[in-house]
């Protein structure tokens, strides 16, 4: 037996398969195709939850996922803890293990509920009262304790194991809801032949068809249409259909963001299917089908555990089978929960009284309840619940005032109307309109390509919705382009129909203050709360709900918000769409990390990528480090050596023999035409037209504010073609900087730009060996002095491939840069890392390279610069065309504070005792005996162990840095200060003379 | 040194290993077939209008004009990706860059062999392996057989092009590959859903 409250014959769980799961330990019985909701109903468990605030025992709203109390935790396994789950759409698998949460020690028993007697204290605005002063507390009391306290829920602590899928789609209609309308729509839609994707968040579609006895379509009743509808969709090759799929969020441009939960419902799901699929859809246009919410009623102490929604009781009744109470009381201000009533009574249920708020309704529900026998108490209230962990009793006064009576019941069913779910639409930026008859807030104007369909549009009754779907279904398609339907229209045989409700407080709701009625139940907004909200000064809505929280928790006030804006706007006196209704945002309902993330995360987080001679380098061990998305050889350690000996080695073999280093890395643009120079004159500081085919350039790039973008050598191949390179980091931004200049300022120019950094593999070999390595395998280019002199670039062959052969030194010895193309890098490399064997030539990493050219003084942008240096800042004047009239920060770098005295320079910086090495980034003083806090004239941007020069080098930026050569200047650190000299920027050769050594 | 320097020892070279990034990988998931494409001849062509006639009959192969297409002749495929920007692949051998360096007319191409590997995504659920990571609209008939556009996958700039109904090239840069191969591998196990 799955449950006592389980009423044989009722439901649709026809061919019931026990699942055994457990609530708090507990183990229970249940049926395949239950939600833990109705699971643990028909076990006669409505308590499940502590409230956020006052820690008040909860039980179920709702059957869907508007539910704001039912928030308990899902565990799989240690790492698979998902909290806060709606029980009510949480559906059953065997062995599934829940937890309620925000209670301790015990659900039944929660400390914590002493804040419901303290609840003066924790009045509306308590948030912003409270947490004002004194500061100290903030750090001591209101992060650490208030926070954790008001929290729902815990965040898993171990790495989520599940993995998420994700999909873009595209469609010509998108018809979101899969209720009697959504269904109609996208029939309508697909028989035009249109591209429609329908998605509904439940498991089955229907929507409220799941608990309307009394629909009958095409001559089923209406929940068997819905299944054979879309058993009709799903076999459309122009259809897709979503079940599980929420849509969250409605962005511009009909792009809607849909999660469909793949695998949660699952006992055990394969290790290849997701637990979500995240589908971003582009649709021509938009059928919502929302469909509408009941709301409840606000009374005291409504919240009580067994005080639900009619339409969630006829949920668990006619479609889980499942009995919410044995002695029910129903109250309304509406015609639904008669049906409710009635359903339940017709399966053995005693209802004990309904109690309508209204004075003389009429209608068929009326009749047939009261045919039925059932007590029906009009023009009255129910003002008070009986019962803490469980509704005892109902106590019921005629509205106006007048005596008191008390009706024992396990249940109460309520229902205030319903409200129409504009979420949706509000996020595509719609406008709601206030309909002053039917008291409801409907699409008004549209801003997007989207049309709203039955309940979510204020159509009431099932002919009336199936008409305006099937018609709008069809128009969407139409208006996306499809040719005309030739289907047929669904019949209704039989409808329910359901007339107004009310909004705001009931009598049973205040004044009296100490009264909880409540409104937004998972933020404990009660009817006084908004009520003094506005006594304190709100005006607008938007104000009241972030003063009170009203509609601020994950549910979004799905039932509240309408409840709170009448409560505020009855205590204004305003009418409520003066008022005014707060926006709705995404997303709809949660959604998790997991399902944004998608692939994104491990190997595929951010792109990893490395370069044709990784393989070989990994093989030797090298210690790599991240260059922006590269990974680079860093050093290679031989034998148990440490980074610094590795490097020590390195730097030293280099300038013995010689080394090799990887330097494919290196941006590298191709810019052709025959504007080419032209365009690198507008570019770069330097002059290009003169610069002789075959011959290179350091070349300095500024931004137009006169500072340093990057730097690089830059080879011209023939007079209408520049083999440019750029720094690893820059390659991008340069990229796209050269050609935002091109297209938006030198557009004239006949010239164009290729990216090639990963066509060429880079193999730099440097060191006065450098030649005798490469030239065995070189073909085609001779490579004496007077040929292939320092800062020249030539074409040929190496080991059979082609080769672009630059002569260039960013270590200070003769040096070479092995231009091939990519996929022949390691071959080349290994052919002359052999050559290189043979005169002890080392394999160098990019920390060596570093301390190389700190030693001769070359700087490293975004290093040695930070986007405030100028090429004089940096001593490279040389290097700016002193006859050039334009390039791109000419004039920025004329400024007067550009060029004024005083400014940071780049110098050389020797410690006075040469065996500390200084820390990049420490503050220089020239005074350290002044006062804390001291004058910074500067900081050391770049600062290494020289093996090759013994002793420490630094490179600093510091105020009047050239005119203070020779000066002591001081780095304070924490362990005492250090005094340090201000030298020239070259700590090795110079003159320069190994370039050709 | 001068004499090493001028030393010609071109009958002595060795010549260099071809090792193309992921060569040979393949993956096999329900309705999708993923492989690594053998090495093709590629180049980067930028041009006026003016020079298209000459470069197409250099080339062999029409440059379409319309975007998001592509023209395919005797194993060479020029796929639109800007007004005045092609992509040139040639699976038959040749080199596209020497034919272009006998047109006159005013263009720019730049090799790009080895820039770019490409990835084949075959079967039923290819389109969906795709759509995993890339906004595009893939359907028959917005996307039909020779449609090309530069696009993303993930977090990378990818080129597409439709080579049958249930078949795409992915050209990527080199160092991505492993990324978008990998990215490729984890949607096809989900695309047949």
């Amino acid at each position: 037996m799955s449950g006592a409250f389980r009423i044989p014959g009722a439901g649709r769980l026809s061919q019931p398969k026990t699942a055994r799961f457990s609530f708090d330990g507990q183990s229970y019985p249940g049926i395949e195709g239950d939600t833990l909701a109705s699971a643990l109903l028909a076990n006669g468990v409505h308590l499940v939850g502590r409230s956020f605030k006052y820690h008040r025992p909860r039980g179920f709203l709702s059957a869907g996922a508007e539910e704001p109390n039912a928030l308990v935790e899902i565990r799989r396994d240690a790492a698979r803890r998902t909290p806060n789950v709606r029980a009510t759409v949480q559906e059953l698998y065997d062995g599934l293990a829940a937890q309620s949460q925000n209670r301790w020690p015990s659900l039944s028993f929660d400390v914590g509920a002493v804040n419901d007697i303290a609840s003066p204290l924790f009045s509306a605005g308590f948030y912003y009262k409270t947490f004002m002063w004194p500061k100290a507390a903030w750090k001591n009391l209101y992060e650490p304790k208030i926070r954790a306290a008001a929290g729902l829920g815990v965040a898993p602590d171990q790495p989520d194991p599940d993995h998420y899928s994700a999909r873009f789609a595209h469609c010509d209609v998108l018809v979101l809801g899969g209720g009697a309308a959504g269904i109609a729509a996208a029939l309508a839609a697909a028989e035009t032949g249109a591209r429609v994707i329908l998605a509904d968040e439940q498991a089955e579609f229907g929507g409220s068809l799941r608990f309307e006895s009394g629909a009958s379509i095409d001559g089923e009743d209406g929940f068997g249409w819905a299944q054979a509808a879309t058993a009709r969709l799903k076999d459309m090759d122009n259809v897709r259909v979503l079940s599980r799929t929420t849509a969250f969020g409605y962005y511009a441009q009909n792009f809607v963001g849909l999660v469909e939960r793949v695998s949660d419902h699952l006992q055990n799901p394969g290790r290849d299917l997701p637990r979500e699929r995240l589908w971003q859809v582009r649709a021509k246009r938009v059928v919502l089908a929302t469909g509408a919410i009941e709301r409840h009623m606000v009374f005291a102490d409504n919240d009580r555990p067994g005080i639900m929604l009619a339409s969630a009781a006829r949920t668990y009744l006619n479609h889980y089978g499942v009995a919410v109470g044995r002695n029910v009381g129903v109250y309304t201000a509406n015609d639904s929960a008669y049906a409710a009533a009635i359903d339940l009574k017709k399966a053995g249920v005693n209802v004990a009284a309904i109690v309508d708020l209204r004075d003389n309704p009429t209608g068929p529900v009326i009749d047939e309840a009261r045919a039925l026998g059932i007590e029906i108490n009009f023009g009255r209230a129910v003002i008070r619940a009986g019962g803490k962990l469980r509704v005892s009793s109902m106590t019921v006064q005629p509205k106006n005032g007048g005596g008191e009576r008390t009706i024992p019941v396990d249940a109460i069913l309520m229902s205030a109307g319903w409200t129409p779910s504009v979420h949706l639409f509000s996020q595509s930026r719609g406008k709601v309109a206030f309909n002053d008859e039917t008291k409801r807030f409907v699409p008004g104007i549209y801003a997007q390509d989207c049309v709203s369909v039955g309940a979510c549009n204020g159509t009431d009754g099932l002919s009336a919705t199936i008409d305006e779907a099937y018609a709008a279904g069809a128009k969407a398609a139409k208006d996306a382009g499809a040719k005309a339907a030739k289907g047929t229209k669904p019949k209704v045989d039989a409808s329910e129909s359901w007339s107004r409700g009310m909004l705001g407080a009931a009598p049973g709701a205040g004044p009296d203050t100490t009264v909880k009625a409540f409104v937004d139940f998972q933020n404990d907004v009660t009817a006084k709360d908004i009520r003094q909200a506005v006594h304190e000064g709100m005006r607008s809505i938007e104000h009241v709900k972030r003063f009170t929280t009203n509609g601020m928790a994950t549910d979004q006030g799905k039932t509240s918000n309408m409840h709170g804006l009448a409560i505020a706007a009855e205590t204004l006196g305003k009418p409520i769409p003066q008022v005014g209704l707060t926006t709705f945002r995404a997303p709809y309902t949660p959604v998790t990390f997991g399902s944004i993330v998608g692939h994104a995360r491990g190997p595929l987080f951010d792109p990893t990528r490395k370069t044709a001679i990784h393989p070989w380098a990994e093989a030797q061990g090298a210690v790599f480090e991240d260059v922006g998305q590269w990974k680079r050889a860093w050093y290679f350690p031989k034998g148990g050596e440490d980074i610094h000996a590795a490097v020590d080695r390195e730097c030293v073999a280099v300038r013995k023999t010689a080394g090799l280093f990887d330097a494919s890395t290196l941006g590298k643009i191709e810019v052709v035409g025959p504007d080419a120079a032209k365009f690198m004159e507008l570019l770069y500081t330097n002059p290009w037209e003169k610069l002789e085919p075959g011959r290179c350039r350091y070349g300095i790039m500024l931004r137009e504010d006169g500072f340093i973008y990057d730097d690089g050598v830059v080879g011209r191949l023939a007079p209408d073609r520049f083999h440019v390179t750029t720094t690893t980091g820059g390659a991008p931004r340069v990229m796209n900087h050269m050609e935002d200049y091109l297209q938006t300022e030198f557009p004239h120019l006949d010239v164009w730009l290729t990216s090639t950094t990963e066509q060429w593999a880079v193999i730099a070999v440097q060191g006065p060996k450098s030649r005798d390595i490469i030239a065995p395998l070189v073909e085609g280019i001779d490579m004496s002095d007077e040929a292939l002199p320092h800062m020249s670039v030539r074409e040929g062959k190496i080991c059979g491939v082609p080769t672009r052969l630059f002569r260039m030194s960013f270590s200070g010895e003769r040096g070479f840069e092995v231009n091939v193309p990519a996929d022949y890098g390691q071959a080349v490399w290994e052919a002359l890392w052999a050559e290189g064997q043979k005169h002890g030539a080392v394999a160098y990493g990019t920390e060596a390279m570093h301390v190389l050219r700190a030693e001769k003084g070359y700087i490293i942008v975004g290093q040695d610069t930070d986007g405030t240096v100028t090429p004089n800042d940096a001593g490279l004047d040389w290097a700016v065309g002193k006859k050039k009239t334009d390039f791109v920060g000419i004039r920025g770098m004329a400024r007067p504070d550009l060029v004024a005295k005083g400014r940071k320079q780049l110098v050389g910086l020797k410690t006075r005792d040469p065996k500390v090495v200084l820390e990049e980034g420490a503050q220089i003083v020239a005074d350290p005996k002044q006062a804390i806090p001291m004058t910074m004239i500067g900081h050391v941007t770049s600062s290494y162990w020289s093996e090759n020069c013994g002793r420490s080098i630094a490179l600093a930026l510091v105020a009047g840095g050239r005119d203070r050569m020779g000066e002591t200047l001081y780095v304070p650190m924490p362990n005492g200060t250090i005094e340090v000299e201000v030298t020239g920027m070259v700590f090795f050769d110079e003159k320069g003379e190994r370039l050709n050594g | 040194m001068a004499k090493a320097a001028t030393r010609k020892t071109a009958a002595a070279t060795p010549s260099a290993e071809r090792r193309a990034a992921l060569a040979g990988q393949e993956l096999s998931a329900t309705g999708v077939k993923l492989a690594v494409l053998p090495p093709a001849e590629r180049i980067s062509l930028r041009a006026p209008e003016a020079s298209l006639a000459a470069l197409s009959k250099a080339l062999g192969v029409t440059l379409p004009r319309k975007p998001k297409t592509s023209a395919s002749k005797a194993g060479r495929t020029a796929l639109w990706l800007g007004p005045d920007e092609w992509l040139v692949i040639d699976e038959a051998g040749k080199d596209p860059l020497a034919d272009c360096a006998e047109v006159t007319a005013l263009h720019s191409a730049v090799g790009i062999s080895h820039r770019n590997i490409a990835i084949s995504v075959t079967g039923p659920a290819a389109a969906a392996a795709v759509n995993s990571g890339c906004p595009q609209d893939l359907a028959l008939e917005v996307f039909p057989v020779g449609a090309a556009s530069r696009t993303i996958l993930g977090k990378v700039e990818i080129v597409l092009l439709r080579t049958a109904e249930d078949a795409f090239r992915v050209e990527c840069w080199r160092s991505f590959s492993d990324y978008v191969f990998t990215f490729l591998s984890e949607a096809a196990g989900d695309a047949a859903a």
